[in-house]
C-alpha cells in the first residue's frame, strides 16, 4: 500500500509540475487583452472579465499584480505570497487534482477568503461583482482558454458519526501518513513539515489542527472532505481519491474533527475513548 | 418683560452668530476630517481603495471591517502575527491654500455696522495621530490624539472594543470617547474647507438655543453596543452616554445622559450594486439649571434635566461603479427651556443671571423649537484615485421657541462641490490634491442688521499621511 501511495504522489506530484511549468513564460498585455472576453457562469448570473477591471483595481491589484501575476506591491513584504493566477492552478477546488476549479470554486474563495493568508472574505461584494471578478482572474491564464473545468468530485452523504468510525478514522490517518507533515497530534510538526514546499519552491506550512484556526478551503465537513480527496493543487498537499475510499474518507474527517480544538461530539467521543495519538512505528493495521 | 428678554436674548445670540461662523471656519478648515489609516494598509497589504470609496469615506468593504473592530477575521488580525516593528499609527496633516469671504462681518468704520472681508493664504491643517487596531484578537483600540493648527492637543477618540463577544458578531461593545455610529460618517466626509467642511446638520442647534449638548457630530463619551451580521448587511447599535458632548471631567449636568440608536439594511440591487438604508434616533436630557458661587455657575453642579431629540433617515445609493450618493434627513425638536436659552451658562452661550432655570417657571410665550434638514452628497468615482464630490444641504426651522422670531431665522444652505485626486495609490501612504469650493448661508443671522449671513470659501489642500 505504501509503495502505491508513494507512486501516486510522484505521478501527481510531476502533473501538478508540469502545469506552471507550462505556463512560466510571462503572459503578454496583448495575451490577456485576447481573452478579455472571459466570462463566468455562477447560477444564473454570467460574469463578464471586462466589468471586472475596476473592482480588480480597487481591491485585488495590490497583491495579486497588474498582470495577476502575484507580483503586486505587496508580494515581498506576506506570506503566503499572493496567488499567481497565469499558472492557472488552485488549491480550493471541488474537482480532481490537476484540474481546473469550476466557476462556483474561485467565486467561494472569494467569498470565503484565506484564512492565515492576507486574503480577507470578500462577501461584500453582490453575485454580479463575483462573477465579473471570476471571469477576470479566468482571463489571465491560457489554460481556460484550452481547458474545461474538471467535473467536481462526488461527495457521499454524511453518515453518523459513532465511537468506531472516529476510530477508523484514526487508522486512515496512520495508513495514508497524514502524520508525516500534520503530526501524530495534529499539530503541523511531522517529521516532514520543516521541509514543505510549494510548487514554487517557497516554504509552506501545513494545516495545525490543534490552533483554532479554520481550514482554508473551508470549515464544513463536507468542504473537509473535499481537501484531501482532492488536494490543494500548487502544494506539497496531494488528493488522497486513489488511497482513501469514500466511507473511509467520512472516518477521516470525524477523526480530524476530534483534532481541532473547536468542541464537537467528535472531539467528546474521542475523549471517552481515551484515543492516542496514531503511533507511526506501529505496524500496519496495528495502529 | 419677559418680550424684552426674548428680544435681548434674540439680538445676543444674533450678535454671537459671526463670531460662531468664523469659529466654525477655523475649526473646519483647520480640522481636517481623518480616519484612513495607512497602519492599517501596511498592516493587511490592502491599498487605501479597498475600504475606502474614496479616501477616507469607507465603502461596503471598509465598512465590514471596522464593524468587525478593524478586523479582516482571516486569523491574523492580532499583532502577534505582525512583525515586531509594526505599529499602528498614522500621521495626517492638509498644508493647504484658501480664499475665504463672509459678506457681513461686524466693523466700526463701516457706514452699516457691517462689511464683506475677503482673505486669502497659506495654512496648515490640524495634526492627527491616528491609532487603532487590535491589542489582541476580537480586542480593538482606537486612540486619536488631535491638535489644532496652533498644536494645542486634546483627545478626538479614545476607547476599547470587545468584539464578536460569544463568537456572536452581534456582540460588539466600546467604551470610552467615539463617533456615534451612522454608516454616514462626518469624520469620513470627503469635504474639507471652511464654509462647507463639516455636516450642517450634525452640528445644528437653533439661533439662541441654549442646549449644552443636542447634535450627532460630535464624539462622544459612553458605551456602544454595536451587533452585524456576517456580510455586515444588517447593521443596529444602541449607545448610552453622558450628555456632556464628548468634554471630559463631567463639566455639566449631574446626572444627564443621551441615548442613541441606529440600524440599517444593505441588499443588493443587481449590476447597480449594494444599497444601504437605515435610520437613527436620538433621545436625551440636559440640565438647565446650575448652583453658582459668586454668581458663577459650578461646573458639574447641572440639574433640571431637559428633553431634545433627533430622528433621520439615512442612505447611501450606488448607481453602478462610479457614481454613488448618499442622503441624510432630520428632524430635531429641544425643550422650550432650551429655546428660551436656558441650558449652557457654563461656556457663556446664556446668561448666568437671567437664564438659570432657579424658579421652573417656563418664559411666557416659550414652545419647542423644530427643524427639519436633509442633505444629498453625490460621488462620481471615475477611478479610486479620482472623485469628483458635491453636496447640498439644507436645514429649515419649522418652529421657533417663539412667535415673534421671523420662521426662517437660522434657516441654512450650503453648497460644495470639488474633487480629490490621488497621483499614487500604494498600500504604504496616502496623498492626494483636494480642491473644492463651498457657499453656506444662513438668514436672519449677520451680526449688525440681522439680515443673512453667507460666506464661502475656495481651498487647495495637500492632503497627506503616512
Amino acid at each position: 500500500m505504501r509503495t502505491r501511495l508513494h507512486k501516486s504522489l510522484l505521478g501527481l506530484g510531476t502533473v501538478v509540475m508540469a502545469f506552471p511549468l507550462a505556463s512560466l513564460a510571462q503572459q503578454t498585455q496583448s495575451d490577456l487583452n485576447a481573452r478579455m472576453g472571459m466570462e463566468s457562469h455562477i447560477g444564473k448570473v454570467t460574469g463578464h472579465a471586462k466589468n471586472a477591471q475596476y473592482d480588480y483595481r480597487r481591491y485585488c491589484v495590490g497583491c495579486h499584480g497588474e498582470r495577476g501575476d502575484g507580483m503586486g506591491e505587496n508580494f515581498p513584504w506576506i506570506d503566503p505570497k499572493p496567488r499567481d493566477f497565469q499558472l492557472g492552478i488552485f488549491k480550493c477546488r471541488s474537482t480532481p487534482t490537476g484540474t481546473l476549479p469550476t466557476d462556483q470554486d474561485l467565486s467561494d474563495t472569494i467569498a470565503r477568503g484565506l484564512d492565515r493568508s492576507n486574503m480577507p472574505q470578500w462577501n461584500t461584494f453582490t453575485a454580479q461583482q463575483k462573477a465579473d471578478l471570476v471571469a477576470w482572474i479566468k482571463h489571465f491564464s491560457p489554460r481556460w482558454a484550452n481547458e474545461k473545468p474538471g467535473t467536481p468530485i462526488e461527495i457521499p452523504k454524511e453518515p453518523e458519526v459513532t465511537p468506531e468510525r472516529i476510530k477508523n478514522g484514526r487508522e486512515v490517518f496512520a495508513r495514508v501518513q497524514c502524520w508525516k507533515c500534520h503530526g501524530v497530534t495534529g499539530e503541523a510538526n511531522g517529521p516532514s513539515a520543516s521541509t514543505l514546499q510549494d510548487d514554487l519552491g517557497r516554504p509552506i506550512a501545513a494545516y495545525n489542527f490543534t490552533d483554532g484556526s479554520r481550514p482554508k478551503c473551508g470549515t464544513s465537513d463536507q468542504e473537509i472532505y473535499r481537501i484531501f480527496m482532492t488536494g490543494l493543487d500548487g502544494t506539497p498537499m496531494p488528493s488522497f481519491a486513489d488511497n482513501i475510499k469514500p466511507d473511509e474518507a467520512w472516518d477521516l474527517v470525524f477523526y480530524l474533527r476530534a483534532l481541532m480544538s473547536q468542541p464537537s461530539k467528535e472531539k467528546a467521543m474521542a475523549k471517552q475513548l481515551g484515543l492516542k495519538p496514531v503511533d507511526p512505528n506501529a505496524p500496519a493495521g496495528q495502529q | 418683560m419677559r418680550m424684552g428678554t426674548q428680544s435681548r436674548q434674540y439680538s445676543c445670540a444674533a450678535s454671537a452668530i459671526p463670531i460662531t461662523l468664523l469659529a466654525v471656519f477655523l475649526v473646519l478648515a483647520t480640522s481636517p476630517q481623518a480616519n484612513a489609516l495607512p497602519a492599517f494598509a501596511r498592516k493587511y497589504g490592502l491599498r487605501c481603495s479597498a475600504c475606502h470609496e474614496s479616501f477616507p469615506m469607507l465603502n461596503y468593504f471598509g465598512q465590514k471591517f471596522k464593524d468587525n473592530g478593524y478586523q479582516l477575521m482571516n486569523d491574523r488580525d492580532a499583532p502577534i502575527w505582525q512583525n515586531a516593528s509594526y505599529w499602528p499609527i498614522t500621521l495626517r496633516m492638509t498644508p493647504f491654500w484658501s480664499r475665504e469671504s463672509v459678506n457681513k462681518v461686524a466693523v466700526d468704520t463701516a457706514p452699516t455696522g457691517e462689511q464683506k472681508i475677503t482673505t486669502t493664504g497659506f495654512n496648515l491643517g490640524g495634526l492627527d495621530i491616528l491609532a487603532m487596531g487590535t491589542l489582541e484578537q476580537n480586542f480593538s483600540f482606537q486612540l486619536v490624539p488631535s491638535s489644532d493648527e496652533t498644536g494645542a492637543f486634546h483627545f478626538e477618540a479614545v476607547n476599547v472594543r470587545f468584539d464578536n463577544l460569544f463568537h456572536s458578531p452581534w456582540m460588539n461593545v466600546k467604551v470610552g470617547k467615539f463617533e456615534l455610529d451612522s454608516f454616514i460618517s462626518e469624520k469620513r466626509s470627503l469635504t474639507l474647507s471652511g464654509s462647507g467642511g463639516g455636516y450642517q446638520l450634525f452640528h445644528f442647534i437653533p439661533v439662541g438655543d441654549g442646549n449644552i449638548f443636542g447634535q450627532v457630530g460630535d464624539n462622544q463619551l459612553g458605551v456602544e453596543w454595536m451587533g452585524h451580521s456576517g456580510d455586515d448587511r444588517t447593521r443596529l447599535s444602541a449607545t448610552v452616554f453622558s450628555s456632556t458632548d464628548g468634554n471630559v471631567d463631567l463639566p455639566y449636568g449631574q446626572n444627564s445622559y443621551t441615548a442613541f440608536f441606529a440600524g440599517s439594511q444593505a441588499f443588493s440591487a443587481g449590476r447597480l450594486g449594494v444599497q444601504r438604508i437605515g435610520g437613527y434616533a436620538m433621545y436625551g436630557v440636559a440640565p438647565t439649571t446650575f448652583l453658582t458661587s459668586g454668581g458663577v455657575p459650578i461646573p458639574g453642579s447641572g440639574i433640571g434635566n431637559k428633553t431634545f431629540s433627533r430622528v433621520g433617515f439615512e442612505g447611501l445609493f450606488y448607481l453602478g461603479q462610479h457614481v454613488d450618493f448618499q442622503v441624510f434627513t432630520q428632524h430635531g425638536s429641544d425643550s422650550a427651556w432650551f429655546g428660551a436659552c436656558y441650558g449652557d451658562i457654563i461656556t457663556g452661550t446664556c446668561d448666568p443671571a437671567s437664564q438659570n432655570n432657579t424658579t421652573g417657571a417656563l418664559p411666557l410665550g416659550a414652545r419647542n423649537p423644530t427643524w427639519n434638514g436633509a442633505f444629498v452628497e453625490t460621488h462620481y468615482v471615475y477611478s479610486p484615485q479620482l472623485t469628483i464630490f458635491q453636496r447640498s444641504e439644507w436645514v429649515r426651522m419649522s418652529q421657533q421657541a417663539f412667535a415673534t422670531i421671523p420662521s426662517n431665522v437660522g434657516d441654512i444652505d450650503n453648497y460644495v462641490v470639488g474633487y480629490r485626486y490621488n497621483p499614487f495609490m500604494t498600500s504604504r501612504a496616502g496623498f492626494a490634491f483636494h480642491n473644492e469650493y463651498s457657499w453656506i448661508r444662513q438668514r436672519g443671522t449677520s451680526p449688525v442688521s440681522g439680515t443673512d449671513l453667507s460666506s464661502n470659501s475656495l481651498m487647495l489642500g495637500f492632503d497627506f499621511d503616512f
